[in-house]
């Protein structure tokens, strides 16, 4: 096995954030390593921004500390500043700006050199598909563009780190995988990226290693093929009644301790662990005595959102809620 | 680091000059509202109008240098782009100081335009130095004063209302209309608390024909108001990114 040692470029030890009484991030810890997609894979309100904001100088740590490419950022954060990009969570540049205005604004606050600064704003507008549109004001851009836009604006003084924070949140399926694919070409360039998201499959698809966040701890991190890995010796049987009660779920608990069930959704139910053979006999038992149907039976593979329920004992249903409870 | 601070001041500036600024709206609450209401007084109460030109070339400072503060802080804080600007490696204060230089280099093309025409079109004979001595420090008090007033609030709206409170009060107050010795001993104390006071004193001196050296005093006053403003600007708005 060829064995290939990187630099840690991020170092978190026992970050933590208080908002007035409210413990948004507890000591967490951990390490990136460069040229790494590292992410950040949480439901909302986990802290998965307030992280970002920390590490990039938008707040100040409670307690802990963390060092960017070496540098602190309690005491170092313009060194940090000068060196990392930073795709917020919602795209903020001028409305009012054009396209090309707008990179050629942000690059000269990075202080890119002014001979520089046209030909890379251009490079970047033609890499994200845009430079037919440099003209027009950020305003008439699309949601897409808007996210392509502001990704690009974050590249503009060649950071070694690009944070991302939920970069296709809120877009349709055909725009967020052309913006996962720019995302993942930028692995080629050495860059290293820190994504946010609470969609497990981009987590999946993305990244290197995934950090899984639950209310402000990290409760695990590892590969996506080892998180799955981990769930692999088990099964997961998911069943579809025709009507689930509380009570339906009380009884298959207590006939079969020894398994774990998630509710998936109003009539879905999975049952993690356990034998295969008995748990089918003895649910098939149970609904014929109650006299419920059953509408499928289904064998899981395991995926990743198997893999984060085993890990956080949640169910998915809290990753599809959308900011303001959509 | 400083090179960094100068750096995104001075871009800053750039920028909000060319967004907010040279755009119909503050311009026209920075000239045409000092201009208006004070013909709207001449009018009423013809008289001759050189004693009015201090008071308009005052109004136009405090007008122009606040016109489009409320834009410049509060709406950008609203949609995050001032939290851009944070994110580049320039510190807050200067983030805040490029705000301020924003509103008064405005202010200054404003009050110079109006200077320039009140002096042709009258035929009076300033003493420039004096001027630029009063000028430049009421810039920069009253664009401080405007920013103080914009970080104490959230909303662009109730930005723009608690701008108009020192505003009118001023022009009320510190003898805009009414030379403020001949004002109630209670409300000359007051007007001496506003820094509109020492404009309007300041240009009084640059435009009479034996001109004193109250004037420093003057200057050292605003320039004063400016300190006394500038800090708690910068102290509330880097609270809200702790
Ligand atoms: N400025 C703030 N003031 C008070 N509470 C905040 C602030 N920002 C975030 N929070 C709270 O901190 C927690 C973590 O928020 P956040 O980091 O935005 O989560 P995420 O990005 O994972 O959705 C949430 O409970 C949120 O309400
Ligand atoms: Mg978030």
């Amino acid at each position: 096995m060829e064995v290939v040692l990187k630099e840690i470029v991020i170092h978190v030890s026992h970050l933590t954030k208080f908002y007035g009484r409210l413990l948004a991030l507890d000591h967490i810890d951990f390490d990136v390593k460069e040229g790494e997609i590292f992410g950040f894979l949480g439901p909302n309100g986990a802290g998965k921004t307030t992280t970002i904001r920390l590490l990039t100088g938008l707040s100040k740590p409670t307690d802990g500390n963390a060092s960017i490419l070496g540098f602190d950022i309690n005491t170092e954060i313009t060194e940090v500043k000068k060196r990392v990009g930073v795709v917020p969570e919602f795209s903020n540049l001028y409305d009012e700006l054009s396209a090309l205005d707008n990179l050629l604004f942000v690059a000269q606050l990075y202080g890119v050199p002014r001979l520089a600064r046209r030909k890379k704003a251009e490079d970047l507008l033609k890499t994200f598909g845009l430079f037919e549109r440099k003209d027009s004001p950020f305003r008439m851009f699309s949601h897409g563009m808007k996210r392509a836009l502001t990704i690009a604006a974050a590249l503009i003084h060649d950071p070694k780190i690009v944070f991302l924070d939920e970069p296709t949140v809120g877009l349709d399926v055909v725009a967020a995988r052309s913006l996962r694919n720019l995302i993942g070409n930028l692995r080629q360039q050495g860059v290293t990226l820190f994504i946010t998201t609470h969609y497990l499959e981009e987590a999946d698809i993305l990244c290197d290693r995934i950090a899984i966040l639950v209310k402000g701890r990290i409760v695990k991190i590892d590969t996506p093929k080892a998180l799955k890995a981990a769930t692999e010796e088990e099964s997961v049987i998911e069943f579809s009644f025709a009507e689930l009660s509380s009570t339906l779920i009380h009884d298959i608990s207590d006939k079969l301790p020894e398994a774990k069930l998630v509710v998936m959704d109003y009539n879905k139910v999975r049952i993690h662990g356990g034998m295969p053979g008995k748990i089918y006999d003895n649910v098939c038992q149970l609904i014929r005595e109650k006299g419920i149907e059953i509408q499928s039976v289904n064998s899981i593979r395991p995926t990743l959102e198997d893999a984060f329920i085993k890990i956080t004992g949640l169910s998915p249903t809290v990753m599809s809620i959308e900011k303001g409870g959509k | 680091m400083w090179m960094d601070d100068f750096r995104g001041i001075y871009y800053i500036v750039l920028k909000d000059m060319k967004t907010y600024y040279l755009k119909p709206p503050a311009i026209s609450w920075g000239i045409v509202f000092p201009v208006a209401w004070i013909l709207a007084f001449y009018l009423r109460n013809p008289r001759s109008f050189e004693d009015l030109v201090p008071g308009l070339i005052a109004m136009t400072i405090l007008f122009s240098t606040t016109a489009a503060e409320a834009v410049v802080i509060n709406f950008e804080l609203r949609l995050g782009s001032l939290e851009r600007l944070l994110l580049s490696p320039i510190s807050l204060s200067a983030v805040l100081l490029g705000k301020v230089l924003g509103g008064a280099i405005f202010g200054l093309i404003m009050s110079t335009i109006i200077t320039i025409g009140s002096v042709v079109v009258l035929g009076l004979y300033p003493n420039l130095f004096y001027l630029i001595l009063i000028i430049i420090p009421s810039l920069l008090a009253f664009s401080s004063l405007g920013a103080l007033l914009c970080v104490l609030v959230r909303e662009v709206f109730e930005a723009q209302t608690l701008l108009n409170l020192p505003r009118f009060l001023m022009i009320f107050l510190c003898g805009v209309i009414r030379p403020v010795s001949s004002m109630p001993a209670a409300l000359e104390y007051i007007a001496y608390g506003m820094p509109l006071t020492y404009t309007i004193n300041g240009l009084w001196q640059s435009f009479s024909a034996s001109p004193g050296t109250m004037i420093l005093i003057d200057a050292m006053a605003l320039m004063g108001f400016f300190i006394l403003f500038i800090f708690p600007a910068t102290k509330l708005l880097y609270r809200k990114f702790e």
